[in-house]
């Protein structure tokens, strides 16, 4: 039972990544989405050649989120393309093996892009990343599953509804903001000059509690919501 | 009709806040005494007034759009159930 | 409509008439003076949008959960009865800060969550409205994860900031300003329940409709 489950997962997995491999066409503009967003921001919060405080972490997490919709968007849409996923709903498969691999399809993918993303903000505003690594990284991967597995859940909703665009980030963001307060504050308590480890444990309990309630959640809405 | 109506209320929101807004600050050197109060500088029964008529105006709109909807939809169905028999 | 719902729509309706007899009687806080009067119709208010989307969550969980059509008409009132009374508690709230806190708006923790799940249910009620077929089982999914979601908007946006008073002054409350308030949490919960059973009408009386379109297609 659970080794079906987790082929099925794997299965969609490597159909996302074979596709995405060849062309590469939504890692590539991603990444390039997210360094444009980092960009924008300092132009307006840096002041007189110095970046205002607790700038960098505000920075880094608004372009994963923007970035992550984008993902999120792009990935949905290539399968509405061709009907594909209708297909995939129709196979005699576990409904909630298909949602956790669109899951991890997009979070090996921002996965990717923060990989590039975090060097530039640390490069940038002189963050330090690298000093307490174990911290940022678990800040990073429990900001992005909480992120992803409430966007997954939207954007497969939303593939066949009218104005999708623009209803997916109106969606996700006001649902994302404990994800997104976690993730600014956390980092920020890294990015301090003498960094608050306890204020970032905090937030990194908050951020796992907020993702096993939400991946539960969405394994358990993403079969009655898919049906037609 | 609609637009009409849409204007009337913005401008019955917007009064009171236009009155508000147009309380002179207390300035200068002829300021009333029981006016600079610790905590009395900014007269309360406006923004009183505001919260208040808010809710009234919102209220009797939306009590009003609903009753109105709900009366087209239901001479729509005794219409139509009239019809089916 | 019907009878019942007239009759309780009346009463809402003297109730709050007589509402600002009943404020008015009510002595003025020592600290706050006049403006804390604003509270006896903010905080209904804020309790009633809290029920309308604990309510709205409930309702569209049967129906997805359970395939009640009809749930589905409940949740839809619900939600835009929660974007009412949000919207009250956040035009009011502001007014009365300008004079107690000096400000319209500080990042307080209460205000924040108030104005995310606000947010979430505008959010809600676009979709509803724009999403085009299907969007009945997206809201109800999204109404789903917003109720879930007002533990963790709390528990972070209070970690973030704080400013508002407590939720321990309703019981500490003097009697000369108690029954005032209690007087008006009563007329808004009649309020709230007769327009929840009008919306939820209207929407159940459209798919009566529709139904009998599509029969009347189908013949």
């Amino acid at each position: 039972m659970m080794r079906a489950f987790f082929r099925v997962a794997w299965i969609v997995v490597k159909k996302d990544l074979t596709i995405e491999v060849r062309s590469l066409e939504i890692l590539s503009t991603t990444i390039f989405f997210a360094v444009t967003v980092v960009l924008m921001f300092s132009f307006g919060l840096v002041v007189d050649g110095r970046p205002l405080n607790d700038v960098a972490a505000a920075i880094l997490w608004v372009a994963i989120a923007f970035s992550g919709t984008l993902a999120l968007g792009r990935t949905f849409e290539r399968e509405r393309h061709n009907d594909t996923l209708r297909a995939l709903l129709l196979a005699p498969a576990d409904r909630p093996a298909l949602y956790v691999g669109k899951l991890a399809g997009i979070l090996l993918l921002l996965a990717l892009v923060e990989l590039v993303l975090v060097p530039l903000v640390g490069l940038l505003f002189a963050a330090p990343i690298f000093v307490h690594g174990f911290h940022l990284v678990a800040l990073l991967a429990g900001g992005t599953i909480g992120f992803t597995a409430v966007g997954t859940l939207f954007a497969a909703m939303l593939v066949r509804a009218r104005s999708r665009d623009v209803l997916l980030p109106i969606m996700l963001y006001p649902m994302t903001v404990p994800v997104m307060i976690a993730g600014v504050r956390g980092t920020a308590a890294l990015f301090q000059p003498t960094p608050d480890l306890a204020v970032a444990q905090f937030w990194i309990g908050l951020l796992g509690f907020f993702d096993v309630v939400f991946v539960t959640l969405a394994l358990w809405t993403f079969d009655p919501v898919m049906t037609d | 009709m609609r637009l009409r109506s849409l204007l009337l209320c913005g401008c019955l929101i917007a009064m009171p806040i236009a009155a508000t807004a147009a309380q002179p600050p207390p300035s200068g050197d002829f300021v009333p005494v029981d006016e600079t109060l610790p905590g009395e500088q900014i007269p309360a029964l406006p923004l009183i007034a505001t919260a208040y008529g808010f809710i009234w105006v919102v209220l009797l709109g939306y009590v009003w759009t609903i009753g109105r909807r709900l009366q087209k939809v239901e001479s729509e169905l005794a219409a139509l159930e009239s019809r089916g028999k | 409509m019907t009878r019942s719902t007239l009759v309780m729509l009346a009463l809402a309706a003297g109730m709050f008439a007589l509402a600002p007899w009943m404020i008015n009687a009510a002595p003025n806080e020592a600290t706050m003076g006049l403006v804390y009067k604003i509270y006896f119709f903010h905080m209904p208010s804020a309790w009633m949008f809290m029920v309308a989307a604990i309510a709205s969550g409930i309702a569209s969980a049967r129906f997805l959960f359970l395939k009640r059509p009809s749930a589905d008409g409940w949740a839809l009132a619900a939600g835009e009865l929660a974007v009412l009374f949000g919207a009250f508690t956040l035009v009011t709230g502001p007014l009365w800060a300008r004079k107690a806190w000096g400000v319209w708006w500080v990042w307080d923790a209460r205000l924040t969550s108030s104005l995310m799940l606000f947010m979430i249910f505008v959010a809600y009620l676009l979709l509803r409205k724009y999403g085009g077929p299907g969007s009945d089982k997206l809201g109800a999914g999204m109404a789903l994860f917003g109720m879930a979601n007002v533990p963790f908007i709390y528990v972070s946006v209070n970690y973030w900031r704080t400013f508002h008073p407590l939720t321990s002054v309703v019981p500490t409350l003097p009697v000369e300003m108690g029954i005032p308030l209690w007087y008006c949490v009563t007329a808004f919960t009649l309020l709230f329940i007769v327009l929840l059973r009008m919306r939820a009408r209207l929407e159940h009386q459209r798919a009566r409709v529709e139904a009998l379109y599509l029969l009347e297609d189908e013949s």
